[in-house]
């Protein structure tokens, strides 16, 4: 139970962070923003790559979650990059 | 210390510097100067991130296997989209977020969890997972308009009460489940009404308000990601997913602000739509219609011109004449600035990215808050497929289902092009009295058309 309360306490942290962080985003960068932390929530691959595999089902159920995530992570960060690339400034 | 715990040691260290680059990468996102770094920070954690857990999997090869088919899938799906359908990409891809963590779960729930606690998260990382799967994926349908079911029909009705019935059943599961010796599969009964309700979350949200939900939608997928973080005991992801959560819940609060509507109103209600147009219909005048080259004339003789675009650019492709004609106007001795609502469009900033795309530095997008109180001075407001943003009911009239929205306030400018199709009103559904102003000016039909032959005048 402890370990779960220590991680209570990161994870309340980390998302007054980063609320604090991106709270005055200037509103040409939604969706590049939208479109990053879209790419960033891909980390669920790491959570994909941990899961235990001890039967077909959760062997198959691995593999699908590890497919997913890094389509959300390539296509997450590529995209994004191709749109930050078009701003320019005068 | 045996081999082992060493490296789950060396992990969690890594995963903490891991965080940090995170952190960093997503505060340069927010700046225009820095954003491409930033971008590049956030990637190169996530990569160390998935490298360091790569090194002590057990029979690595599937998994690897499935990282390069979805880097494959990813990159080229990322570099074949045209810029724009980035609305509907970024649902898509956060499906397959999403999708990814309620699989998470799927597998935890199979590896029989032990206590109270791990059992709530298992449930609640499986509900928001999928609802953030299938919910995305209707977001994209509607986006790339594949999806085209009303929001009274029957069918969207159903999965309305099967989104409300998940809710419950969720709670049962929750709740009544560790206590109770079930004598049916709860669990698969779960994972189907997930599965639907997120279906019934999305499908009865109209295609304006589309900027709110795909914010939330992005702020659950994090939210998701964070919970399978706790269930899975690892940092990183707890880190990561958090951000991505606040995020999200930030573009959400600005999208509903900027249309003056609470988020309950926007995904539970929607607009009323009937409320006034009673009122509005009889102060309806006569418009007037301008051709093409008494436009130009007009334009040709203004000092300062603003342009509004709104989805009906988006939709007749007009941002590259658009941004041909600023230059022109520029060129004959014209202040030209662009005025950006920040919900025109159909997702948060959609009209900065199509500008960007055709090329309009971004020092000239301007927010109404900067424009509207030097709206007098503006000799001609070029509206281009924009309606509810432009509205001045939302100021002028308090009985409007859109009073009190921000607008741009294009009515106090000199003189009003607007340019449209037909008659019909706006998302809102909504009449606009702007188009019956003195000063209004309306120009029929196809937005890039019209444009296209205002730059052709000018050229002559």
């Amino acid at each position: 139970m402890e370990t779960y309360i220590l991680l209570g306490f990161v994870l309340i942290l980390s998302i007054y962070l980063g609320l604090e962080l991106i709270a005055k985003v200037p509103s040409t960068l939604h969706t590049p923003l939208m479109s990053g932390a879209n790419a960033i929530s891909g980390i669920a691959l790491v959570g994909a790559l941990v899961l235990s595999r001890e039967s077909d089902l959760q062997n198959m159920i691995a593999f699908f979650a590890v497919t997913f995530a890094s389509i959300n992570v390539f296509g997450g960060y590529l995209v994004t990059n191709r749109m930050l690339k078009m701003f320019k400034k005068k | 210390m045996t081999f082992l715990s060493e490296i789950s040691a060396i992990q969690n260290i890594v995963y903490i510097f891991s965080s940090i680059l995170f952190i960093t990468g997503i505060k340069m996102l927010g700046k225009e100067d820095t954003a491409v770094k930033g971008n590049f920070f956030s990637a190169l954690a996530m990569f160390i991130a998935v490298g360091i857990t790569v090194i002590d999997i057990v029979n690595p090869l599937v998994l690897l296997g499935g990282i390069a088919l979805g880097a494959l899938i990813g990159s080229i799906i990322a570099l074949k989209v045209k810029m724009t359908s980035i609305p509907e990409m970024v649902a898509l891809f956060n499906g397959f977020g999403g999708l990814a963590t309620f699989l998470i779960a799927w597998s935890e729930y199979n590896s029989i969890p032990d206590n109270l606690f791990q059992h709530v998260l298992v449930m609640t990382t499986l509900y928001i997972g999928g609802v953030t799967f299938t919910g995305s994926l209707i977001a994209y349908g509607k986006l790339a308009e594949k999806i085209k079911i009303a929001k009274t029909s029957f069918i969207t009705k159903i999965f309305t009460t099967i989104f409300y019935a998940s809710l419950v059943f969720l709670i049962y599961s929750v709740f009544v489940t560790p206590l109770l010796v079930t004598n049916f599969e709860f669990f698969t009964v779960l994972l189907v009404l997930t599965l639907m309700g997120g279906i019934g979350f999305v499908l009865p949200i109209g295609g304006g308000d589309m900027p709110v939900v795909i914010s939330l939608l992005n702020s659950f997928s994090g939210i998701a990601a964070a919970f399978a973080g706790l269930l899975l005991l690892n940092n990183v992801l707890i880190v990561a997913g958090s951000l991505v959560g606040a995020s999200g819940l930030i573009l959400t609060v600005i999208m509903a602000k900027a249309m003056n509507r609470s988020i309950n109103n926007i995904l539970f209600v929607g607009y009323a739509s009937s409320s006034s147009s009673g009122s509005s219909a009889e102060e309806q005048g006569e418009v007037s219609p301008i051709s093409v080259s008494d436009a130009y004339l007009i334009l040709e003789s203004a000092s300062s011109v603003l342009i509004i675009p709104g989805y009906g650019m988006a939709v007749a492709q007009a941002q590259h004449v658009v941004r041909e004609l600023g230059e022109l106007l520029e060129e004959n001795g014209t202040e030209v600035k662009y005025g950006i609502h920040p919900v025109a469009g159909r997702m948060p900033g959609h009209m900065n990215v199509l500008l960007a795309e055709a090329n309009v530095p971004y020092d000239v997008l301007a927010e109404p808050d900067d424009v509207n109180p030097t709206m007098d001075a503006v000799d001609v407001a070029v509206v281009i497929g924009a309606n509810d943003v432009v509205n001045p009911s939302a100021t002028e009239e308090p009985g409007s289902p859109i009073y009190g929205m921000p607008i741009i306030e294009v009515h106090n400018a000199k003189t009003v092009f607007v340019l449209k199709r037909s008659m019909s009103s706006g998302f809102a559904g909504v009449q606009n009295p702007l188009f019956f102003k003195q000063n209004t000016r309306m120009l029929f039909g196809d937005a890039k058309e019209s444009i296209g032959g205002l730059v052709s005048e000018f050229k002559e």
